[in-house]
């Protein structure tokens, strides 16, 4: 039976939680990927670019929505953008590891529970993990009709000028589901994968 | 030369939200064949709710619509610019109808073009004028989580012990799938293309999507070796989404291009399981879907 867990999650069901579990997520989380995480990284953590007034407003905004909460690797379609009225139409999961580079400082900034992504990530992260602690949430790539139901509602939108996938959405899930394959205790499925592989392709190989 | 417009942005449509039926047989069966109650049979569980949703309700089945590439075959009669224009303005519109998500984005800037046509490579086309009076279409979406697990060996491969041979096609093959581990939405399809120079190889490599997946190469050598890498793949055990699992690689393509004395390109595209394609056939005033 899958677990269910609410947003925002405290350490104690983060620490909860193995790699395996099949988890059913509910709340309001933030999507980003790839324009979304440099932009962050390069204002607010490494500080190598000036905010502007507006990258300042979205982040004080984005303070509040993190702690607690999750972000979710994903660039979805929306409908909606000429009234307003937005929609999850399209909404699966992009791959997690280009953000490797920024990730853990992300999730330790803002205090993160986790992510969600397709992929998996790599040490920097899963350290973060331990620490922090927080959780990977593997989403299933591809099913991205499906998983948008369980998108409830669009709550806002940030930086839409990123365009429509790289933009921040603001949204609330209701019965979201995904498997733990990074968990606080270390434990990475992906990791186990990759090494049991290469044995067997070393025989193949041979 | 009739207004094909509308025709074209069907064939978006069908493309983006219905998956062919022998894609969608294959996936039946690789469900089937994972353990019960595990994870792995879990992500095919989805992944065929996900695949009847879309078709039922029109909605595109991954949110990364991809690359569009198109291949179009004419009869002499046709313009090809005037081909070109139907294809970006149904492009433009399918992107309003979000049967596509806006894909285009500027290398440089960043920037969405917001309607998903960019340059002259995006989308993508290709084509060949042919004998008869039938004009066909194909469309592949190709999203970038599976293009970006895409390969290409120079052999030999001193780091492979992979030599200008089929034996050396079958190790990079492997190599490229254990690299790719689940990203590129396993369990996918490989398209593999032996020769060439390295642009026309990967494009062969691609051009293998068109065909039906019962399809295999002609030559006994060939299809033998795609059976097998599609078995060795699969005993790797990466499983769908990179679980650990039953099924890694659901089927393999191989084509064959001439090459320079100097050159041994080996390509291989992968394709995720969303695999996308399909075909519009026009002869005349009649048209056809595949």
């Amino acid at each position: 039976m899958p677990i269910s867990i609410s947003i925002p999650i405290s350490d104690e069901s983060t620490r909860a939680l193995h790699v395996g579990d099949s988890v059913l997520l509910n709340g309001i989380i933030v999507t980003g990927r790839d324009t979304a995480h440099k932009w962050l990284y390069d204002r607010f953590i490494k500080k190598s670019v000036e905010p502007s007034f507006d990258d300042k407003e979205v982040y004080k905004e984005l303070n509040n929505l993190l702690k607690g909460s999750l972000i979710y690797h994903c660039g979805p379609v929306v409908s909606g953008l000429d009234t307003g009225d937005y929609k999850f139409i399209s909404a699966g999961p992009t791959t997690s590891i280009r953000e490797e580079l920024y990730q853990s400082d992300i999730i330790n900034h803002f205090n993160l529970k986790g992510i969600i992504g397709k992929g998996g990530m790599s040490e920097k992260t899963l350290e973060s993990c331990i620490q922090t602690p927080a959780v990977y949430f593997h989403a299933v790539g591809g099913a991205a009709a499906l998983i948008a139901r369980s998108v409830k509602r669009v709550l806002g939108v940030h930086k839409l000028e990123f365009g429509m996938p790289e933009a921040i959405w603001v949204i609330q899930i209701k019965d979201f589901p995904v498997t733990v394959t990074m968990d606080s205790f270390g434990q990475n499925l992906h990791r186990k994968v990759l090494d049991n592989s290469r044995l067997i392709l070393d025989r193949l190989l041979d | 030369m009739q207004d094909l417009t509308r025709h074209i942005l069907e064939l978006i449509r069908l493309t983006s939200t219905s998956l062919p039926a022998d894609v969608e047989k294959v996936l039946l069966s690789a469900q089937e064949k994972e353990e019960d109650g595990s994870a792995a049979q879990n992500v095919m569980l989805s992944i065929l709710k996900n695949v009847t949703i879309a078709r039922e309700t029109s909605t595109p089945i991954c949110q990364d619509t991809g690359t569009p590439i198109f291949f179009v075959r004419y009869p002499v009669s046709y313009s090809t610019k005037k081909l070109v224009s139907m294809i970006r303005f149904a492009i433009a519109e399918a992107t309003e109808k979000l049967y596509l998500r806006p894909n285009a984005v500027n290398s440089l800037t960043g920037k969405n073009s917001g309607h998903n046509l960019g340059d002259k490579y995006f989308p993508v086309i290709h084509f060949e004028e042919i004998e008869g009076e039938t004009l066909t279409i194909d469309l592949l979406l190709k999203g970038g989580g599976c293009e970006n697990v895409g390969r290409q060996y120079s052999l030999p491969d001193s780091h492979l012990n992979a030599d200008r041979e089929l034996e050396g096609v079958r190790k990079v093959a492997l190599d490229a799938i254990f690299q790719a581990q689940g990203r590129g939405c396993a369990p996918g399809f490989l398209g593999i293309a032996i020769g060439g120079d390295r642009g026309t190889s990967y494009l062969a490599s691609k051009e293998v999507f068109l065909e039906n997946l019962s399809n295999h190469h002609p030559d006994p050598a060939i299809a033998a070796l795609e059976k097998q890498i599609t078995k060795e793949a699969n005993e790797l055990h990466i499983g769908p989404m990179g679980f650990g699992g039953r099924s890694t690689i659901l089927d393999t393509k191989i084509t064959v291009l001439h090459r320079l004395p100097a050159s041994y390109f080996v390509s291989i595209s992968y394709m995720c399981w969303a695999f996308r394609r399909h075909q519009i056939s026009i002869i005349g005033e009649k048209v056809e879907f595949d």
